[in-house]
């Protein structure tokens, strides 16, 4: 995807500005609720009308107001999969499928309903009423009736926010699965920085109405927790647990074992740990109650107030920790310094 | 039906058919005009709202009165289809008229409600998967409504069952053309000795409205499971 964007909305009391350009196949929208990434997302499909500016999706100007060119959006193939999934709620589960696919001319059909309704696991749905789906269900087959139209682009305005906390997370890897098997660019809306690291690897912040910056997810992350607002969360995707004799589960992490005391039933899985709840130590501690000591490379120090952010390579991932400035003489840390990590088994948490 | 008299028939027949047309002309029209309503942006909307919605509150029988004047043989309407020696007033297609300029208001209302109560993000969502606007209008918003749309034509039909003051004056009173079960009612109360035949035409027209609600209760019902 290559979106260039300068556009600007007034809505009432409101007022919407943009100026961007950016390409890649996962882009993030963040922003807190009522900054005007919902505005944008009806603005670039087409289903609210500018007051003014350009939009141009790869070669295609959708949207010129100098030069009178403002494509409807059953024009612009970009796909929007919308929060609380949008059904129809007098069709079946196959209809809304094919809603769009029937919509879309034959040459540019190039995913078939059966691929997606694989991917997807909708099989056992399709001459169902929408109503009876459960939040998850709704949001795969929206999810689907959108990539049957193959899109340029589609755009997720908070395909999650719905859905309760352990769903979500059971939804992300078909959002991913569908944008990479598919090859499908997406941008992706949401005020949610855990899912921005999921799903995204760069990010457009939005706030007051007005696009403000344009960085990196890691960026944001970090910078979000310079601003004091949030703090950071390290995310590890672990595959599925052994479980020893005592009652604790091991996960691979890169080339290191992981102890942690919660158990996960899925292939993949993400935990969340606090920055601020990993130890460093210079050298290894003969012993400590810690179950987790992992030798970790320092690559950068990002030092903000009383807070330094410490960011380590660990057998080929990476490990972020939170220390103070004190710490940080004592330890001698500088980028290079070998340590060593220390992490408690109860520190990991299923993401949510 | 014993306790009817051999002009009944005619009557019920005729309310039946009346009442039927009505409906039937008035539906397309009703759901443009609502579409309008909801829809659409120009100027004199309000100006058309109010001319839809006049026939409720105006007396039926001064209804009748301008669309005589307008469908009369001097009339603008009437004396153009006077060239085609097509008669309007005193006719069974009067009658239609009458009962459909005045149960029109009905229909409108009940189907506008119904349009305006269809979430616009569901033709957000036919519009981005590829539907023109007409498209999404016919295959998302017009059968998201279509309770609402037959509830308007229910209520239109019992209205059209019931007209009495616009058809009297527009199609007039005449036996076995356009005397409706309302007109045979009032000729049967005017006449010394009547009232067992009122009566009787009385319990039909009860009969005949229960059914419609009954028939638009359980049709209702029926797609709201759906």
């Amino acid at each position: 995807m290559n979106l260039s964007c300068q556009v600007r909305k007034r809505l009432g009391s409101f007022s919407f500005q943009a100026d961007f350009q950016i390409s890649g196949a996962k882009v993030g929208v963040f922003g807190p609720s009522g900054s005007g990434k919902s505005t944008l997302m009806l603005l670039l499909a087409g289903l609210l009308k500018p007051d003014g500016g350009r939009i141009r999706l790869g070669d295609k100007v959708l949207y010129d107001h100098a030069a009178g060119i403002n494509y409807p959006p059953e024009q612009r193939r970009i796909g929007v999969v919308f929060q609380h999934a949008r059904l129809f709620p007098h069709l079946s589960v196959r209809k809304n499928l094919l809603y769009g696919y029937k919509r879309t001319p034959k040459e540019q059909r190039r995913i078939q309903p059966e691929d997606i309704i694989r991917v997807l696991r909708l099989e056992h749905l399709l001459e169902r009423g929408v109503n009876l789906l459960s939040g998850g269900e709704r949001q795969r087959v929206a999810l689907g009736r959108t990539v049957l139209t193959c899109p340029r682009l589609i755009l997720m305005d908070e395909p999650l926010s719905g859905l309760d906390e352990n769903l979500k997370l059971q939804i992300i890897p078909y959002l991913n699965g569908v944008s990479t098997e598919f090859a499908l660019p997406m941008l992706f809306i949401s005020h949610s920085l855990v899912e921005m690291r999921l799903m995204t690897d760069q990010v457009l912040m939005v706030e007051g109405g007005k696009v403000v910056e344009q960085t990196s997810t890691e960026m944001l992350a970090k910078k979000l927790w310079g601003s004091g607002r949030q703090g950071y969360t390290n995310l590890l995707h672990l595959g599925r647990p052994r479980e020893r004799d005592d009652g604790l589960y091991v996960y691979d992490w890169g080339g290191v074992s992981l102890v942690l005391t919660e158990g996960a039933e899925e292939d993949e899985n993400v935990f969340t740990l606090d920055a601020r709840d990993v130890l460093l130590f210079k050298k290894h501690p003969e012993a400590t109650s810690a179950r987790n000591l992992l030798p970790c490379r320092v690559t950068q120090l990002t030092p903000l107030g009383n807070r330094v952010l410490v960011e380590m390579q660990c057998s080929g991932q990476q490990l972020t920790v939170q220390i103070v400035p004190e710490s940080v003489r004592e330890l001698e840390l500088v980028p290079g310094r070998e340590v060593v990590a220390a992490i408690k088994a109860s520190s990991f948490r299923l993401a949510e | 039906m014993a306790f009817l008299q051999p002009g009944d028939m005619n009557a019920i027949l005729l309310s039946l058919k009346v009442a039927t047309a009505a409906t039937a002309v008035a539906t397309p029209i009703g759901i443009a005009v609502s579409w309008l309503l909801v829809y659409g942006r120009f100027p004199g909307k309000t100006v058309l709202e109010g001319v839809v919605h006049l026939p409720l509150v105006l007396p039926p029988v001064v209804v009748g009165y301008l669309l005589l004047l307008l469908f009369g043989k001097n009339g603008w309407i009437g004396s153009f289809l006077l060239k085609f020696n097509i008669q309007i007033i005193f006719t069974l297609t009067g009658a239609i008229i009458a009962s459909a300029v005045v149960g029109f208001p009905l229909l409108v209302r009940s189907i506008r409600l119904g349009m305006e109560a269809v979430d616009t993000n569901y033709s957000h969502a036919a519009r981005s998967l590829g539907a023109g606007a007409w498209d999404a209008f016919f295959t998302i918003t017009l059968p998201l409504s279509l309770r609402a749309i037959f509830a308007g034509m229910t209520l239109m039909f019992a209205r059209s069952l019931g007209e009495f003051g616009a058809t009297i004056i527009l199609a007039g009173n005449i036996p076995g053309r356009t005397q409706t079960i309302p007109l045979a009612i009032y000729d049967y109360t005017s006449m010394p000795g009547g009232d067992r035949m009122a009566l009787s035409l009385c319990l039909v027209s009860i009969c005949f409205s229960f059914a419609v609600l009954v028939l638009s209760n359980a049709a209702g019902k029926s797609m709201e499971r759906r």
